[in-house]
C-alpha cells in the first residue's frame, strides 16, 4: 500500500470518500446525490477597485462611551453609591454608637486628618508595614531562586511553602512576642511571614511557567545562574510575580491591622489597628469608622496608583496581560 | 529518467564518503553522534549514529519525517542536549553547552522576549554574552533591523509585529550576533505559506548579501530545496542518516520546475523508502507531493 501513496490520498478527496462518511442527521445525506453531480461553472469576473472614499474609514466613539470606558470612573460611580446606600442606611437605623452615617465618619475622618492623628498612626503602620513586606520579597526571591537552580532547594521551598502558607500569621504573634520582644520587630517578624510564603509560592509558579523556548533562548546567549533568573525567569514570570506581590501586600496589610488591634496596646506607640481599637473602647465609632476608612483608603490607592501603574508600564505594555 | 536518478545518487554517495573524511576546512564537524531522550519509562533513541559536517557558508538542512530528530539533533549542535555517543566539533573546538557562537532561530513566536521591544531585543544577545557595550550593540542592532526591512518598528514591542515580522527580527537578532553557525528550528513553520515564502526569499537574499553559514531543520522537500545548498536525509524511529543530496541549482524561481519536481519526488522516496521510483502518474502535479508532508 506503502508504494504508492498517491493512490492513498486520491482516496481522501474523491468523490466515493463523500460516499463512505455517515451523513450527519439533519443535513442532507450526501449519499443521496448521484455522484455524478458536479457544480454549474459561473462566468469569472475582474472588479476595478477605486480609492475606497466612501465613508471614514475609522470613526470616533461617542464621548459618554469613550468617558464610560475609564475604570476610575466607573469605579467612582461604584464608591458613590456604596457611599449613598450607606448614608441612608444609617439614616434609617438611627444609631450612631452603631452605625455612624457616611457624612459623620467623613467628618471624623477630616478632623482626624487636621489634627494630624491619623496620618501619624498611618505612617507609623506603613513603616513597618513596608519594613516587613520587603523583607518578605527579598526572602521569597532568595527561596525561589535556590528552588529553581537546584533539586534540594526545590524540595525545601515545597515542604515550607506547604507547612506554613495555611498557618495564619498572627497565631504566630505570641510567639513571636516571646522571641522579639514587646515592639516592631515582633511586627516585623509575623509580616514577613505572611507575605514570605504568598509570594514564594507565586513566583514559583511563574517560573515554572517560563517557555522552554524562552529558556533555551537565555541559555543559547550564555546566560546563567543570578544572570538568567535576574534577565529572563523574572520578566517572564512578572504576571506571576505581580499577582503574588499583590497576595502579599494584602496579607501584611491585614496581619499588622489584626496584630495592632490585639497587641498593639503592649508595642507603646500603636498604629492604625491601635487607633481603631482605642475608639473602640472610648465608643467613638465614627472614629473607629474613619480608621477603617483609612485602612481601605489605603487598600484602594496601593492597588489602583501603585500596582495597576506597574502593571500598565509592564506587563500590559508588553502583551503579556490584558 | 530513472536510470539517471541512480546514477545520481551514486555519485552522491562517493561525494558524501569524501566530504565524510575529517577536513581542515569543515567548519562544523558532526562525528557518529547518538542522541537519546528519557521518558519516566525508558530511554528512547532519537538519532543513531549520524554523522556530517557543514563548511563555511554552506546552508545545510537536516529533513525528516517528524520523529527523525532533527530538532533533537539541531539542539544538540546548540548544546542543550548532550550527544551519548560520538562528538560534535565546531571549528575544532569540542561542542560542551549551549554559547552565543551559535545561535538558535526557533519555530516558537515567543522566542522574542516580550519585556523588550524589537531593538532591545536585537541588543539583548549581544549584551547578555557581553559580546559589545551597549553604544555598540545599539548601532550593530540598527544595522542588522534595516537589512531585514524593520527600522521602522524598532521601538515596538513584539506583541504588536504580525508573525513574519517576528520572526525576522528573530533572524535580525540572530544575524547581529554574527555566530559562526546560525540554527534554525524550523524557523517558518508557524507562518502563513504566503509569509513564509516571502521570507524564504528574504533568508536567500540575506545569505547572498553576509554568507553566513546555515543549520537549517524543516519538515518540507520544497523548503528544504529552496532554502538549502546540501540537503541530509534523516530516517525515522531512530533517526540515520539516508541520503545527502545537493541543492544548490534551486531557488525560489525553481519551484514546479521538471527537475525540481524530480528531486523532491526522490527525496520523497527516499525518506518513505518505497524502494524503486513509483511510475510517475501523468497527471501528479506537484501539489500532490506536497500533501504527503
Amino acid at each position: 500500500m506503502l508504494a504508492n501513496p498517491s493512490v492513498i490520498h486520491r482516496k481522501g478527496v474523491g468523490p466515493d470518500a463523500f460516499a463512505s462518511k455517515p451523513a450527519p442527521t439533519g443535513c442532507v445525506d450526501l449519499r443521496d446525490i448521484p455522484m455524478s453531480l458536479s457544480p454549474p461553472i459561473r462566468e469569472e469576473y475582474e472588479v476595478a477597485l477605486e480609492p475606497f472614499t466612501q465613508e471614514d474609514l475609522a470613526r470616533d466613539i461617542p464621548l459618554a462611551h469613550r468617558i464610560w470606558q475609564v475604570s476610575w470612573v466607573r469605579k467612582a460611580v461604584i464608591l458613590v453609591a456604596l457611599a449613598i446606600i450607606w448614608e441612608i442606611a444609617a439614616r434609617i437605623q438611627g444609631n450612631d454608637l452603631l452605625l455612624p452615617s457616611f457624612l459623620q465618619t467623613a467628618q471624623a475622618f477630616i478632623d482626624g486628618i487636621a489634627t494630624g492623628e491619623l496620618p501619624a498612626k498611618v505612617w507609623i503602620s506603613l513603616t513597618v508595614l513596608v519594613k516587613g513586606y520587603l523583607i518578605g520579597i527579598v526572602l521569597a526571591f532568595g527561596l525561589t531562586t535556590l528552588a529553581v537552580s537546584t533539586q534540594l532547594g526545590r524540595d525545601l521551598l515545597g515542604t515550607l511553602t506547604a507547612m506554613f502558607n495555611p498557618l495564619p500569621a498572627i497565631a504566630l504573634l505570641p510567639l513571636s512576642l516571646l522571641w522579639f520582644g514587646l515592639g516592631e520587630n515582633s511586627l516585623i517578624f509575623v509580616l514577613v511571614h505572611s507575605v514570605l510564603w504568598a509570594l514564594a509560592l507565586n513566583t514559583y509558579a511563574g517560573f515554572l511557567g517560563v517557555s522552554e523556548t524562552q529558556r533555551m533562548a537565555g541559555r543559547n546567549y550564555g546566560l546563567k545562574g543570578l544572570r538568567f533568573v535576574w534577565y529572563i525567569l523574572i520578566p517572564a514570570a512578572l504576571p506571576s510575580i505581580l499577582a503574588g506581590l499583590k497576595i502579599g501586600w494584602a496579607f501584611a496589610w491585614r496581619t499588622l491591622i489584626a496584630a495592632e488591634l490585639v497587641f498593639g496596646a503592649s508595642s507603646g506607640k500603636g498604629g492604625l489597628g491601635w487607633y481603631i481599637f482605642q475608639n473602640r473602647n472610648e465608643l467613638y465609632t465614627d472614629k473607629v469608622f474613619a480608621g477603617l476608612a483609612a485602612v481601605i483608603i489605603i487598600g484602594l490607592l496601593v492597588e489602583n496608583l501603585l500596582f495597576s501603574n506597574v502593571e500598565r508600564l509592564t506587563v500590559k505594555r508588553w502583551g503579556m496581560q490584558r | 529518467m530513472n536510470a539517471a536518478l541512480q546514477s545520481h545518487t551514486a555519485s552522491d554517495r562517493s561525494n558524501a564518503q569524501q566530504a565524510n573524511q575529517p577536513t581542515a576546512e569543515a567548519l562544523l564537524q558532526v562525528q557518529g553522534v547518538s542522541l537519546e531522550y528519557r521518558t519516566p519509562e525508558r530511554v528512547v533513541r532519537a538519532t543513531h549514529q549520524v554523522s556530517f559536517e557543514i563548511d563555511p557558508a554552506d546552508r545545510f538542512v537536516l529533513l525528516g519525517p517528524s520523529g527523525c530528530g532533527k530538532s533533537t539533533l539541531l539542539k544538540a549542535v546548540a548544546g542543550f542536549i548532550q550527544p551519548s555517543e560520538g562528538q560534535i566539533r565546531l571549528a575544532g573546538q569540542r561542542v560542551k553547552e549551549p554559547g552565543p557562537d551559535r545561535i538558535v532561530v526557533f519555530q516558537e513566536f515567543d522566542q522574542l522576549p516580550p519585556w523588550k521591544t524589537v531593538i532591545q531585543n536585537v541588543m539583548f544577545p549581544l549584551l547578555a554574552s557581553r559580546t559589545l557595550k551597549r553604544r555598540e550593540a545599539e548601532e550593530r542592532a540598527r544595522h542588522y533591523l534595516e537589512k531585514v526591512g524593520l527600522s521602522a518598528f524598532a521601538d515596538a514591542y513584539p506583541h504588536t509585529l504580525s508573525g513574519g515580522m517576528k520572526a525576522r527580527v528573530a533572524i535580525a537578532r540572530a544575524l547581529a550576533m554574527q555566530p559562526k553557525i546560525l540554527l534554525m528550528d524550523e524557523p517558518f513553520a508557524a507562518l502563513d505559506a504566503l509569509t513564509r515564502r516571502k521570507m524564504q526569499e528574504e533568508l536567500l537574499e540575506l545569505w547572498e548579501e553576509v554568507r553566513f553559514t546555515l543549520l537549517f531543520v524543516t519538515h518540507s522537500i520544497e523548503e528544504a530545496l529552496v532554502v538549502g545548498n546540501r540537503i541530509l536525509l534523516l530516517s525515522p524511529h531512530p533517526g540515520r542518516v539516508r541520503a545527502e543530496i545537493n541543492s544548490h541549482q534551486y531557488n525560489l524561481k525553481s519551484l514546479g520546475g521538471v527537475e525540481f519536481q524530480a528531486s523532491a519526488q526522490r527525496i520523497h522516496r527516499l525518506l518513505f523508502d518505497e524502494g524503486e521510483a513509483p511510475a510517475v502518474e501523468p497527471d501528479l502535479r506537484f501539489q500532490d507531493v506536497r500533501i504527503a508532508y
